[in-house]
């Protein structure tokens, strides 16, 4: 098969790094992208789970939202989220909604532990939004923001993500102030003379962080990193076995903007007093399937067998009508077995529910399950 | 023995009148990690064309066509239990099943190595 041609694709900055590791390119969110490395997904998938996986996410969108007071009250515009309660230096998923109370994307805000580098010390917060949908979400920031605010984007800055159970012994031999992090935390570091943001975050249900590091310095650092026989550099094709696993969903695929957070089962990031004031967007909508249920659900379902329910693939009861559709579908190599999530009627949502996803024409029983498929790894603060 | 491969990548290893039916090494590299390979069912009849097997990887489900008419004799219990030998040995241990060649004339349609070799190469 030919070489992807890149001429019309951006490049991240670690282009260079990606190729000569002999990754496999592919096109992703306008970006060339490194899908899998010589590992293969399924052992860069289970590398992840037993060591430390790096992955290059600087597709992805990152800025900060700056300036007047008011900066979390601006975001809450747009998001359910109790932002403005986000206390210095820990961060919060969350989601931007449309005036119905569809999901526009879904993204991470920080509350910065003290003025960021380059920022003074004005009102200030980082978010982190998806690569294919950072340019609709950046102008949807700006239309919101205040008087006095900006929104500036860290196009100087690529984003790596470590995560694994031995993410924290790798950075912390480079970044020894790593280790007073815990999950969903951020600060900022030095390392070599460059800034780094670094949270203890993830998409793939380990221990972990992301790495924002100024584009210059991207490759030193993920070969500083690789240097290390616990890391292995791991493709988005692992990512994506990771993030399924870990029941987490994926923006387009089981979240879009039909889908409101309750249908989402992701009412978590919606803020009690956001609640209780009812002020956030499409909040008639949400309040509505809040208390009287929605029509429809994202559930988690563990197909039958060993073929894989790919996204698409119609889900039927077990008279044979069709009640939903598979949003994301993959073999769990932690697992040994395929997995599923797909969007149900809400009547067949739950956990227990005998289903059959239709695989190649035929009929393949499911079950609905809890998520998630397997149990995070997270480092919390001890209370 | 005489080997010979398809436009799509299947090759089948002849010996006598009968031959081993598996996908290329080249096609197993397309594909990434094999995670199951669903074969047909011994005794079942197939035309040239006829789709035999599938086979399943991370990214996605391909199907595997008889490269001759013939019927399945035996199919490899291997794949059940480790489908990775289809990306480790594909020409070799990761062979999914044997068949009659029901028309010997069939293969004259088929390419050498030599020339499986220069498609995918070109």
């Amino acid at each position: 098969m030919a070489e992807t041609k890149t001429e019309d694709l951006k490049t991240t900055p670690l282009d260079a790094l990606h190729r000569a590791l002999g990754a496999r390119m592919v096109p992703f969110a306008g970006y060339a992208m490194p899908v899998q490395y010589k590992l293969g997904v399924l052992k860069e998938h289970l590398h992840t789970r037993a060591s430390a996986g790096l992955f290059d996410v600087s597709h992805m969108g990152q800025a900060v939202v700056h300036g007047a007071d008011g900066v979390a009250a601006t975001l809450e515009k747009l998001c359910p989220g109790s932002l403005a309660e986000l206390k210095a230096g820990r961060m919060r998923y969350s989601m931007l909604l449309n005036e119905q109370g569809g999901i526009l994307d879904d993204l991470m805000v920080t509350r910065p532990a003290g003025p960021l580098p380059g920022f003074d010390a004005a009102d200030q917060m980082m978010v982190v939004v998806n690569a294919a949908c950072k340019d609709a979400d950046f102008a949807l920031i700006e239309s919101a923001l205040a008087e006095g605010q900006t929104l500036t984007i860290l196009a100087d800055r690529a984003l790596l993500a470590l995560q694994g159970p031995k993410a924290v012994d790798a950075l912390a031999k480079l970044v020894p102030g790593v280790t007073t992090l815990t999950f969903m935390t951020a600060d900022v570091f030095t390392w070599e003379g460059a800034d780094l943001f670094i949270s203890r975050s993830g998409y793939t249900g380990e221990d972990g962080f992301e790495i924002s590091v100024p584009n210059e310095k991207a490759e030193a650092l993920a070969n500083a990193l690789l240097a290390d026989e616990l890391v292995e550099a791991i493709g988005l094709g692992a990512r994506d076995s990771l993030r399924l696993e870990a029941g987490l969903p994926l923006y387009g695929h089981d979240i879009d903007e039909t889908t409101n957070p309750v249908e989402a089962a992701l009412t978590f990031a919606i803020g009690k007093r956001r609640k209780m004031d009812r002020d956030f967007r499409g909040e008639e909508e949400i309040m509505r399937d809040l208390f009287d249920g929605a029509i429809r659900t994202r559930v988690a379902l563990l197909p039958e067998g060993r073929g894989i329910a790919r996204e698409g693939s119609k889900i039927l009861s077990l008279d044979g009508t069709e009640i939903g559709t598979v949003t994301s579908g993959t073999f769990a190599p932690s697992l040994e077995r395929p997995i599923a999530m797909g969007l149900v009627d809400s009547e067949y949502a739950k956990e227990g529910t005998s289903l059959s996803i239709e695989l190649r024409g035929k009929p393949v029983a499911a079950i609905v399950t809890p998520l998630p498929f397997v149990p995070h790894n997270y480092v919390r603060a001890s209370k | 023995m005489s080997t010979y491969y398809t436009e799509d990548h299947e090759w089948i290893r002849v010996d006598g009148d009968t031959g081993t039916v598996g996908i290329s090494n080249y096609a197993q590299e397309q594909l990434g990690d094999i995670v199951f390979v669903e074969v047909p069912e011994e005794g079942r009849e197939l035309t040239k064309g006829d789709e035999a097997a599938v086979v399943e990887s991370v990214k996605a489900a391909s199907e595997v066509y008889a490269p001759v008419s013939g019927s399945v004799v035996e199919t490899n219990s291997a794949l059940e239990a480790d489908p990775a030998l289809v990306n480790s040995d594909a020409e070799g241990e990761g062979w999914f099943f044997t068949m009659t060649i029901a028309d010997e004339s069939e293969l004259e349609g088929l390419m050498d190595e030599a020339a499986y070799q220069a498609m995918i190469e070109g």
